[in-house]
């Protein structure tokens, strides 16, 4: 009975038992997520890596805006058919300058981590605009929206590139004074596309393992 | 209104909001299911398209169903378990106010495209500081209440309800730690695989926390209750609730299995899992072992019915969750419909058949009359039954399809099919998951008229603790 004893007094007295859960529930968050958010091992660049352009920026912002890592992922694992279907696997430094973190949880559709360059602009555009049109099968919906658009309509450009500046990312202050013009006359549709091709770049030259 | 009387009135407003999210957050899920058999009925328009219609569906069953469930109940059981009424009362109605608004601006600016890019915290900076002032206020008239107790001792649901505050909060603030960018734009303080152990951290513990911990509250509040019978061992529920608060946090790693992290950290994710079998039947062994002594009732009372599938569901959850983190069964499980599956089996089988008997159990109490129509309830009961088996074995049929279909070699050593023929494949399995969530939300819709009829003949009724001195108004 010395465990009901010891009990009772944690369930009689409620900042004992406020306490109790916040220690017990803090221990495995302190292991386990603190060394690797502190650690370097697997927040640093990898070699190679360009942190994203403008118009890539405002296409990964797209990306998020519309949700595409709910059906695609971009995390090729270390397994023989993965490898041979999408390409090299995943390294934590290719996403050194990804926030948030875009891998997904679900592939309804491909797998996205090697996507650039193996479709050339046009085909992006088409697909993106009416996907049954090159991919008869296909069940994702159309974004039709995005060509009528211009890119950064909200004029946030400059403002998104100093946050990210601010949280480490090499962006010069020249970069982000000629943002506004890199993305001046150019459609949502072209800053996803440039998304979509920048997305596995930096892993060109890696050897199939 | 005798000044004694337990505050109810909030209890009902929560009641009301959560069925409205529930029924509003499961059409949402229907609709997506549809886009998913028919992908061009969202006729070009943005805010209807797959992406922003699915994180609009997660955030309305989690936080305006389940959460409306969780503080509506918790405000209702701390009263009766504690013998007082709310503390701060004008704060609990703020707590109420709060967060009913921020579903519904949230909801809107999903709709419209503000996205924080990490899943099912979607909701970007203006209304996660908006949370995490409503969630402090949530604490601050639970544990005040807490803390002026009448009973020695602080009941068992409490401790359970407790740890939803507690660790939901502490999870909510360092996952949505973020850089603003704009009102509606804000970059994660994480970056990459930092990021990615950071949401899954958060992700599986608000599963855990939200999903388990809080609904293990309601279940250790409302099934004895209504079983009439004590909880069968006070000594298990001790020895599971440290475990589960304790194990429960480890366990986020075996969302990131064969992922750029660590693997020491996917290894000691995928152990811990496997540990958090224990726990979670000691819970679920409890629960049955209460309401077989009064199993009697359960040909009877249709709200009891609901929960004791709901105890079977959460078994069934909890069994296979541990089997998907075996990293073996996982590379053929993730990234399929099998999570999705997995997901619902828990999301429906559990947290909403247990909301649905609770309240089924609570609003008779709430209005002073009986149910409207128990007849209607049953009809729900096997209406939602069949809408969660269906759902199960569709995305178990398209899951282990495409785990198995996407990892298979030919002789040479190539991939045998193309990603084509594998989605093209998975069609039967979504037309028959849209079938199953159609059925699961006309039982939901059932309910709610239901309910509203039920309350809509309400007596004036007050219930106040025991012992004092005002408005006395009957039953406890």
């Amino acid at each position: 009975m010395k465990l009901v004893s010891l009990h009772r007094k944690i369930e009689r007295n409620s900042g004992l038992l406020i306490f109790g859960i916040l220690v017990v529930s803090s221990i495995g968050g302190l292991v386990q997520v603190l060394p690797i958010v502190l650690g370097d091992a697997h927040g640093a660049p990898a070699a190679g890596l360009a942190v994203y352009s403008p118009l890539e920026l405002e296409g990964r912002d797209l990306y998020i805006r519309e949700s595409c890592s709910t059906c695609h992922t971009q995390q090729v694992r270390p397994l023989l058919a993965e490898v041979k279907r999408y390409g090299p696997y995943s390294r934590a430094g290719e996403f050194a300058y990804d926030r948030p973190f875009l891998w997904g949880s679900k592939r309804t559709g491909p797998d996205l981590a090697r996507i650039g360059g193996k479709y050339n602009d046009d085909w992006q555009r088409m697909h993106l605009l009416d996907p049954r049109s090159v991919v008869p099968a296909s069940i994702m919906p159309a974004y039709p929206w995005l060509a009528s658009r211009d890119a950064d309509q909200g004029r946030t450009i400059q403002a998104r590139m100093r946050a990210l500046q601010q949280l480490g990312h090499p962006y010069s202050d020249q970069d982000i004074a000629a943002a506004p013009a890199a993305l001046e006359g150019r459609t949502e549709l072209e800053a996803l596309v440039a998304y979509l091709q920048s997305l596995g770049r930096s892993m060109a030259g890696e050897p199939q393992p | 209104m005798g000044t004694a009387s337990y505050q109810d009135r909030i209890v009902t407003a929560f009641t009301a909001c959560a069925m409205f999210w529930a029924v509003l957050g499961m059409l949402a899920g229907v609709y997506v299911a549809a886009e998913l058999v028919w992908p061009t009925i969202n006729f070009g328009q943005p805010a209807l398209s797959f992406g922003r219609v699915r994180t609009l569906h997660t955030t309305l069953v989690l936080f305006g169903f389940g959460v409306s469930a969780l503080i509506g109940t918790a405000f209702y059981s701390v009263q009766r378990t504690s013998h007082v009424r709310l503390f701060a009362p004008g704060l609990a109605w703020f707590v109420f106010y709060a967060w009913q608004l921020a579903i519904v601006l949230g909801g809107c600016s999903i709709l419209a495209g503000w996205n924080s890019g990490k899943e099912y915290a979607e909701l970007e900076w203006p209304f996660d500081l908006a949370i995490a002032v409503a969630w402090v206020a949530f604490a601050i008239v639970f544990f005040g209440t807490i803390a002026r107790r009448r009973m020695e001792s602080i009941y068992i649901s409490n401790w359970f309800y407790g740890a939803l505050i507690i660790v939901v909060a502490m999870l909510h603030i360092v996952n949505s730690l973020a850089m603003p960018a704009t009102l509606g734009k804000s970059y994660s303080l994480f970056a990459g695989a930092q990021d990615a152990v950071v949401q899954w951290w958060y992700g599986h513990n608000a599963v855990g926390f939200l999903l388990t911990g809080g609904f293990l509250g309601m279940l250790y509040y409302f099934l004895p209750k209504h079983a009439e019978q004590p909880i069968w061992s006070y000594r298990l529920s001790i020895v599971s609730f440290w475990a589960f608060v304790y194990t429960y946090i480890w366990a986020g790693p075996h969302h990131l299995h064969y992922h750029a992290i660590p693997e020491w950290v996917q290894s000691l994710g995928m152990v811990m899992s496997l540990i958090l079998l224990a726990p979670s039947w000691a819970t679920m062994v409890n629960g049955i072992m209460t309401v077989s002594a009064a199993s009697q009732k359960l040909r009877t009372d249709p709200a009891l019915k609901f929960i004791v599938l709901s105890l079977a569901f959460y078994g069934l959850a909890t069994f296979e969750g541990p089997m998907l983190a075996i990293k073996s069964v996982n590379v053929f499980s993730h990234f399929t419909e099998w999570t999705i599956g997995h997901v619902h089996s828990g999301a429906l089988g559990w947290n909403a058949l247990i909301t649905f008997g609770t309240f089924y159990f609570l609003v008779p109490r709430l209005a002073g009359v009986p149910l409207y129509s128990a007849r209607l309830a049953n009809v729900h009961f096997w209406l939602a039954l069949a809408g969660v088996m269906l759902y199960v074995l569709a995305m178990w049929g398209a899951g282990v399809s495409q785990g198995v279909l996407w990892l298979s070699l030919d002789e040479l050593g190539e991939v045998r099919f193309s990603f084509n023929d594998v989605m093209a494949a998975m069609k039967p399995y979504y037309l028959l998951r849209f079938v199953a969530g159609l059925v699961f939300l006309v039982g939901a819709m059932l309910m709610a008229v239901n309910l509203a009829r039920t309350f809509a003949g309400r007596r004036t009724i007050e219930v106040a603790p025991p012992g004092s001195r005002v408005g006395a108004g009957g039953r406890t």
